[in-house]
Order: C-alpha cells, then structure tokens, then sequence
C-alpha cells in the first residue's frame, strides 16, 4: 500500500515540478493513511526528496521515453493505491501510457489535491481555462497528473529509505539528438512569464522583451501571430493552440487579449497589461493595467525593476 | 500499408518502369475530435453536468487540423490513402465531412459518445488493429476536455513508437523521424512505421493549413463515411460536475509615468516579485 510519485530529473538535478510531485504525493498518502514511494533514476540528493515527503525512494535507470517509463513504473505499482506524476512534456506521455498498460483511471491537467478518495475526486482544468471540471477516478489505480506550479510545495518529510533496482522498460524508439536551450527559463514550469505581441512592431525590438525576463528571471513568451510571421520561434507561443502557462506573474505586451490567447494564460496569478490602446480586451483579464507605448513603458519597468532587485 | 496494396504497387511501378526509393503508398490515419470553435463562449447546463451547447459551432480540432494538412502533404509526396476517424455521435459527421472537403479520401465514425478518453483509445485501438495503416496522426490535445491522453493511450495499447508535442515529421522509407517539444527544447527520435504522433503547428505551418474550395466540398458528399458500432467499454473516468473559474477582480490602472507604483504593488500587493 503506497502512493508512487515519479520523480523527473533534469541535467542530474530534481526538477522543482518534481519537489510539487513529491510534495503532493505526501498530502494524498496522508489522507490514505500511507507512505510514498519515490521512483527516480537520479542516483544522488535523496535528502531533498525526503524532505517533501518521500518515505521511500526506489532508484532505477530509466527508459528514455515516456512509454518505457510507463512500462517500468506500472511494475511498481501492483498494490499502489494511487500515482502522481507532474504534467511536463515527458509526464504528459508517462501518465496516460501507464493508465492504459496497467488499468488506471487518469486524471490529467489536474489542479487540485484530492477532494475525497474514495472514489478519488479532483478538479482538473477544462476548455482552456474556460471550465473546472471535478471527476471521479474509478479505475482500480488513479492516476493524477497536476499542472505544474498549480498545487504549491508544502515540506512535510519522509523517513528515509532507498532501494536500487533494475526494472525492464521498451523505448520503441531511439532518441538521435536532444537540444535545450541553455540559460533559458523553460516556459511551462515558469514562474514569471514576459510575453509579447505584434504590438512590438518587428523582431529587433524583442530585446528589451528579454532585458525584463532577465531582470524578473522570467522566460520570454509570444502571442500566436508573432510566431507564425516567424519574429519568434513557435515554442514560444502562448495560448489555447500553444503551450499553456500558469506562472505566479505574466506580463503581456502589445498582445490585444483575444479569446485564444487568453484560454492559454488566464491561469496566471497574477497578470500585468501593458497597451497603447485603453480598450484592449486584455485590460480585462489584468489584475494591473499600464495604457501606454511599450517602447516607453518597457526600459523605463527594467530600469524600475533593477533597482528594486538592488535595494531588497 | 498491407502486403497486397504494397506488391500491387510494385508490380505497377514496374510496368512504368520506376521503383521510387521510398515508401510508395501511405495508409495514413487522422484522428479528429469535434469541438467548440475556440471564439466559443463557454456555458454549462443549468445543473452543471454538461457544456451548454447552445450558440456553439463545432470544428475540426485545431491540433488535428494541422495532422490532415501534413498527412496530406505525405499523400502528395508518396501516394496513400488518407482516412479521418471520429469517435462520437451523428452530430460530428459534419466535421469528418469538413475533413473530407479538406483532402480525407474516407471518414469512419465509430458511433459511441466519447466519455472518456479510454473509451475512446480503445475504440480507435480496436479499428487500427483490424486495419494496416503507416502512420497514425492525433493531435496533442482537444481543446475541449484537454485530455491530452488518447494518442499516448493507444500507442501504449498497440506497443507502437509515439512522439508526443509532435513538431516534424520525415519519413523516408519505412522510417519516420520525428522531432518533439520537450521541456525547454526539442528531441528527434528516429522509429519505424507504424507509428503515432501527437502533433501540433510545427509538423506543418500555419499558411499550409487548407481551406475547402467549392470542389472539395462537393466531392466530400459523394466520399464513403463507414458508420462502426462500438464494441463498448467501460469508462474509467465520470465526470462529475463543471464549473466556471472565479471571476477576476476589477484591474487596476497605473500611470504610464509610474512604473515604480507597479513594481510595489506588484511586490506588496501581489507578492508576485
Ligand atoms: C483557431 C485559432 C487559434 C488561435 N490560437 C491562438 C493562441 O494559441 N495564442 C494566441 O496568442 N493567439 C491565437 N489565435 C490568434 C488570436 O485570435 C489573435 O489573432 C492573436 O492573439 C493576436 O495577437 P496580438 O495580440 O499579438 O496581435 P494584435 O491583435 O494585432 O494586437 C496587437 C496589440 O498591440 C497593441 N499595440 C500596438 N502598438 C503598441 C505599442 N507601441 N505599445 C503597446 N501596445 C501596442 C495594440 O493596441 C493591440 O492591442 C488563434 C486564432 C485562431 C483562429
Ligand atoms: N473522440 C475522438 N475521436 C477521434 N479522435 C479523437 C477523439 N478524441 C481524441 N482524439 C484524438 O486524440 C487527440 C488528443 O485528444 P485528447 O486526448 O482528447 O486531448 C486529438 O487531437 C485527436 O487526434
């Protein structure tokens, strides 16, 4: 008896989505009056795992792909009473994968701890952001995949047991070449989002775009159009058709707020606009509103921002 | 592509004294779910179970749409078979019809109310397996219940290779390689066919997307849509109850002249720096 969570590394180190995992593993074993089990192919910094919560890590070398993965945790998983796993691009293949091997019940873009377990219920993220849809988890083994940033991180430790096993797990195919961006923010996990739109007139004025990032060690974002002219890459785009974004701060430049857009940031907790025009239906969506030029705006907030970061 | 189809091409790029070096004719298969335009406003029914679906035009998912403009180009490319599939009742034969007008050859529609996306993978599951297809094109999600589950549910189901977030495409022979988003950056995975993808803008770009002309919607009337019962299956999942987020409150405006006036408030108030 056991809640599984899988634990992501990255370049050898935890990912925090993983902490958030392992965090809400804790909290749902608690309410099942069980243990958490960490499976990890990170071979060091367990102590970090046991501090949010996992009572015993299984260390394992992992398959490359999300459907070997699947393949391997679901072994583990014969008496678990349920599984987390963070909704991040490999997460996003792991969970449904699992579920269908092993018989589980899936909920993914799941943005809430359970509600009840037995049956398991939880609120999950509907119609871009549009709906909160609660569901019943009646599957044999629920599965809850959580949108990243959305659960929160609350340090309950573990006890401290680990394990190294080797567990059997088919790629199906081979991974040629992975490239990752090197000193960027990665957009899904971000907590601060500095997006812009065709409002910025041309790619050669994304630089301040980045300063702001910089300053705020935020990732840099883009409304749709601005990716399909190709001023940015497409894996910037932002909104119901791109990647979506529930960061603590997203501050949207020249971007006009239409529907689509909005579907894919909406989550955000907290949303800045920055537009010439007072009308824009974005101003709508915003917790703080600036009318004005961006090409204003923009270097005199860097300038502001540095010297906050300086004085605290 | 099944051995008959593929000798019969041989024999036939024989006689026109040309065997091309690739992968001659492609079974390719789209999956397409039906949902609100993305403008739609979203309501729900009065008790809460269900989307309202009053006022609301259903499409071709946006995702799927950029599956049918690449399967077409592979078409165009190698020859094949494009068939669209739909798990869901008689209201979404229009958008299988949509997808006929655009370049789908055949539409399939397995006739069962898609309740959860396990039901569905399994339905699709059943009918891949009793047809030899290449490639099987999904999108990476519906932008309705935004599953993101049934493409990585049937290639689990099939033991077939899958690129999630799919963003390129080449196949070359009876190999694909497949380039995917992952967190931060892009894998490239190279897998022999049959495969699944998920894909999403990138396996095509958006000015390839393809409106119907007058032609193809007249010849999407006359394209056969098989009608399957389905070999029904438990659900794993019930929707309970939906509801709409919170109501943001009124925003507050500041004085282009007062960045700083943002910054505390986004510091003291906000608490988000
Ligand atoms: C099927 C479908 C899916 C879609 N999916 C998405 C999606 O996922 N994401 C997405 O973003 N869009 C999406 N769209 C597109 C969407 O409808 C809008 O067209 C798009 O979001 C507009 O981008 P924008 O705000 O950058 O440009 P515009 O609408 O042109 O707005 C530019 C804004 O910049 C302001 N501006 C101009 N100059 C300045 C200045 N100097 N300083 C400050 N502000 C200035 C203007 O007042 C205006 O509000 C989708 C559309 C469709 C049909
Ligand atoms: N009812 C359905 N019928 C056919 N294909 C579907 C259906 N539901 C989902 N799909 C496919 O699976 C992809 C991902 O959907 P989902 O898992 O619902 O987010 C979609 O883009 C479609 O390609």
């Amino acid at each position: 008896m056991s809640v599984i969570v899988f634990v992501e590394d990255w370049n050898g180190s935890f990912k925090k989505a993983s902490f958030e995992a392992t965090s809400y593993a804790k909290r749902w074993a608690k309410m099942l009056d069980t243990q958490v089990i960490a499976v990890t192919g990170n071979s060091t910094s367990y102590p970090e795992l046991h501090a949010y919560g996992a009572d015993y890590i299984i260390q394992t070398p992992l398959a490359k792909t999300g459907m070997g993965i699947a393949e391997q945790l679901g072994q583990l998983c014969t008496d678990a009473q349920g599984v987390v796993i963070a909704g991040t691009a490999l997460g996003k293949t792991i969970g449904p994968a699992l579920a269908a091997l092993y018989n589980g019940s899936l909920s993914t873009n799941t943005i809430s701890l359970p509600l009840s377990t037995n049956p398991t219920e939880v609120k999950r993220g509907s119609f871009s952001s549009k709906g909160i849809e609660t569901i019943a988890l009646n599957g044999n083994l629920p599965i809850i995949s959580f949108v990243p940033n959305s659960i929160g991180i609350l340090e309950i430790s573990g006890n401290g047991e680990t394990d190294s096993q080797e567990i059997a797990g088919n790629d199906l195919m081979e991974i040629t070449e992975v490239n990752i961006a090197s000193g960027k923010v990665a957009l899904p996990e971000a907590e601060a989002v500095v997006s812009a739109g065709r409002g910025l007139k041309g790619p050669e004025n994304w630089g301040m775009i980045e300063e702001l990032a910089d300053v705020l060690g935020a990732a840099t974002a883009c409304s749709k159009p601005v990716s399909d002219i190709g001023w940015r890459p497409h894996s910037e785009h932002v909104g119901q058709t791109g990647i979506q974004v529930n960061p603590n701060l997203y501050i949207a430049i020249g971007i006009s707020g239409a529907i689509q857009h909005l579907a894919g940031v909406s989550a955000s907790k907290t949303i800045v606009v920055v537009n010439t025009d007072a009308e824009a239906p974005f101003f709508k969506a915003a917790d703080y509103g600036i009318v004005g030029d961006a090409f204003e705006v923009i270097p005199k907030l860097v300038d502001a921002l540095r010297a906050f970061k300086t004085a605290s | 592509m099944n051995t008959r189809t593929k000798f019969l091409w041989i024999y036939y790029a024989c006689i026109v004294n040309y065997i091309p070096n690739h992968i001659p004719f492609m079974n390719i298969l789209v999956c397409i779910s039906h949902v609100p335009d993305t403008t739609a406003k979203i309501n729900f029914t009065a008790d809460g179970k269900t989307l309202d679906p009053n006022g609301i035009q259903f499409v071709i998912n946006p995702y799927d749409e950029f599956g049918l403009t690449k399967a077409l180009h592979l078409k165009e490319a190698y020859g094949g078979t494009i068939t669209v599939i739909n798990v869901g009742l008689a209201e979404t034969e229009p958008t299988l019809r949509k997808a006929l007008a655009i370049g789908g050859d055949k539409a399939v529609r397995i006739n069962v109310n898609p309740e959860d996306a396990i039901t569905v993978a399994k339905e699709l599951k059943s009918h891949i397996e009793t047809n030899s297809y290449d490639l099987i094109i999904c999108g990476q999600e519906s932008i309705d219940y935004n599953g993101q589950q049934v493409p990585a549910m049937i290639a689990a189901m099939l033991k077939l290779p899958f690129a999630n977030a799919c963003v390129g495409l080449t196949i070359n022979n009876e190999t694909a390689v497949a380039t995917s988003e992952i967190d931060g950056g892009h894998a490239t995975f190279q897998a022999q066919l049959p495969m699944i993808i998920g894909g999403k803008k990138g396996i095509v770009e958006e000015k390839d997307l393809r409106i119907p002309n007058m032609r193809g919607i007249m010849s999407a009337r006359t394209k056969p849509l098989e009608l399957l019962e389905p070999s029904v299956h438990d659900g794993a999942t019930k929707s309970l109850n939906f509801e709409k987020p919170a109501p943001k409150p009124a925003v507050k405006m500041i004085d282009a002249a007062n960045v700083d006036e943002l910054v505390r408030l986004l510091h003291e108030e906000a608490k988000a720096i």
